[in-house]
């Protein structure tokens, strides 16, 4: 298992390389120099080039995606000349904010999808699994920023329970207990993941359900209640493992227009001002930095599973 | 001449007697069943019914009815839905149900154009690398994996932002970003249809590389490949959304429906409904069908899920 870790670690970091290339070979060909950010849109075309030469903006790019890179690994994530302050200095002010947001509804969507796909397994065809599926079937057809505004609507513009907009305190405690301001949020998150994450657990739990070892507990006599949690659950929700090392991708997108819509100061506002400034150091940053949460993540997943099932580890 | 194929040793068959256990059946193709078995979904003729609606009121509507979305009506900014204008109108003065027909153009032509983009680009790159195996295989997987760990929609963004938005490009750039899965998909398929029994039987009855590949491999690949067809029309349709959500969309006079959506938020204190509600109806509506469609397919091409 040791082997199999140490050689999945590898690939790893082989695609670690391979996206940072694609993506900084990709944002260079969009955006070669930020000269004239800094120089202003007048500067003449010699200044341009004077600077370009002093901060290596006319190397060639396989030159500086090695610079860049070199800097990534001490921390230095370029710099703004937008919002003149460094990158991470920006992330770090915020990225707490969206790792309570992203984090709190990732861990409320795995809470409710298990038990609600479970449930939807083990009572199928029954109203209960009919209403659960077709709510779950129209919250996956929509797009974050509807059910974000659905859930304004009702809760904070007729009911007034909720406010409209998420958290604007500035330390992260009083986020955390300022649920006025960020259930809607979470909310919005939390019920997209839920969707597809319930129909997945509910199909698992169905193809478990029909295993030799299901019925093997039942007919020892096991009480049903045992067979469920001893069983059912634990082999059905391996699954959910890779599901959400799969979804990263999804979750950040999610995360970019929720915290838009809601107007909460997080990664993916910053990543949308800076789309509307065109401060490519911050996006490229906040891309690549996506990328490797996405890695990570998988790495992750693929590891927790060898660890959880023994079937795996010995095929 | 291989003994194997000495097809003369058998005696003729005597087609006057009845087979043992009862009359068969006619014999049908498996796609005629697996139309049969998909028109017999309720939920997936309901699917191609709401699709083929939108298809006809975003390009057939506005034939017959000639709404306003040209030129801004200071004049009638922001009506309710009433004489003259069943869905009101919007902060220009422009109708609301020729908007929806409009920004409906959009979302299907990029949904269907970046489906069939990413589905070519993926049935290609998936065969290849499953018939090639070996290494080959292990380098075209690996790109994928690299492609996959891209966060897309930021990628998307960014060159939207630059580049500008129109159907052509964001047809082309979430195409570009959705081959992978089809690619994953086929090259699967590809790899376990190969070494099947029947592929060896064909192969054994003499039949050609050729005829391998057209009768054998590919029928049974495409069904892979139809699902996943109508799910990525699905995920265009949200991708444009969100984009024109977000404000990076089709530019004027092109309309799509996230623009709509978020030009509407602005009034939404207002109560100004008719500008927010009717949009997300739409996309949902589309959305979903597409998912039913899909999901009926999968069980109607998927011979063991068949109820006979």
């Amino acid at each position: 298992m040791i082997g199999y870790i140490v050689r999945r670690i590898g690939t790893s970091i082989a695609v670690l390389f391979g996206v940072s290339i694609f993506i900084f070979a990709l944002l260079h060909a969009i955006y070669p120099s930020p000269a004239i950010d800094v120089l202003g849109p007048r500067a003449d075309t010699a200044l341009i080039a004077a600077w370009n030469k002093d901060n290596g903006f006319d190397d060639p790019w396989i030159l500086q995606y090695l610079r860049y890179m070199g800097h990534l690994f001490q921390g230095n994530l370029g710099y703004s000349y937008k919002l003149n302050q460094s990158v991470a200095s920006l992330f770090g002010e915020v990225w707490a904010r969206s790792a309570w947001l992203s984090g709190a509804s990732l861990v409320l969507s795995v809470l409710i999808a298990i038990p609600l796909g479970i449930y939807q397994a083990v009572r199928r065809n029954t109203i209960g699994d009919y209403a659960a599926t077709t709510v779950a079937f129209s919250l996956y057809a929509m797009p974050v920023f509807l059910l974000g505004l659905i859930l304004i609507e009702v809760f904070a513009l007729d009911l007034h329970v909720f406010s409209f907009e998420g958290s604007q305190a500035s330390s992260l405690p009083s986020i955390i207990v300022d649920l006025h301001a960020m259930t809607l949020p979470i909310v919005t998150l939390t019920l997209l993941s839920v969707a597809a994450y319930s129909r997945y657990m509910r199909s698992s739990a169905m193809d478990v359900l029909a295993q030799d070892y299901i019925k093997v507990s039942r007919a020892k006599g096991l009480p049903e209640r045992l067979v469920l949690i001893r069983h059912l659950v634990r082999n059905a929700s391996l699954p959910m493992v890779t599901l959400i090392g799969l979804s990263i991708p999804a979750l950040l997108a999610g995360n970019l227009i929720t915290e838009t819509l809601f107007n909460f100061k997080g990664l993916g506002l910053l990543f949308y001002t800076a789309l509307q400034n065109v401060d490519y150091n911050v996006l490229l940053a906040y891309t690549l930095i996506g990328a490797l949460l996405t890695i990570v993540g998988n790495l992750v997943a693929d590891v927790a599973l060898t660890v959880a099932d023994p079937r795996i580890r010995l095929a | 001449m291989s003994s194997l194929t000495g097809a003369g040793s058998l005696p003729p068959l005597d087609l006057t007697r009845a087979p043992e256990g009862g009359e068969i059946g006619p014999v049908q193709s498996g796609w005629r069943l697996a139309v049969r078995e998909f028109a017999s979904n309720k939920l997936a003729v309901m699917g191609v019914g709401i699709l083929l609606f939108f298809v006809l009121f975003s390009f057939v509507g506005p034939v017959f009815y000639h709404g306003n979305y040209l030129t801004s009506n200071l004049a009638a900014t922001n009506l309710p839905p009433g004489a003259g204008y069943p869905l009101g109108t919007n902060n220009q003065g422009y109708d609301g149900l020729a908007l929806l027909m409009k920004g409906g153009q959009a979302a299907l032509e990029v949904g269907f154009m970046s489906a069939v983009i990413a589905i070519v680009i993926g049935a290609l790159y998936g065969a290849i690398s499953g018939l090639a195996g070996g290494i080959v295989d292990a380098v075209l997987m690996r790109v994928v994996d690299v492609f996959l760990s891209i966060p897309f929609l930021f990628i998307v963004l960014i060159v939207a932002v630059r580049f500008g938005a129109s159907v052509l490009s964001l047809s082309l750039l979430i195409g570009a970003f959705s081959w992978l899965v089809p690619a994953r998909l086929v090259r699967g398929e590809v790899l376990t249809l190969r070494v099947r029994d029947f592929v060896a039987a064909a192969r054994v009855a003499g039949a050609s590389q050729t005829r391998l590949i057209a009768r054998h491999l590919l029928p049974n690949a495409l069904g892979v490949v139809i699902v996943n067809v109508t799910f990525q029309v699905a995920d265009a349709i949200l991708y444009v959304a969100a984009l024109g959500f977000l404000g990076f969309g089709l530019q004027w006079p092109n309309q799509d429906w996230g623009d709509l959506l978020s030009n509407g938020i602005t009034y939404l204190q207002d109560g100004y409904w008719w500008q927010i509600w009717p949009v997300g109806a739409c996309i949902v509506l589309v959305v979903m069908a597409c998912n039913l469609i899909g999901d009926a397919a999968r069980d109607s091409l998927d011979v063991r899920l068949r109820r006979r």
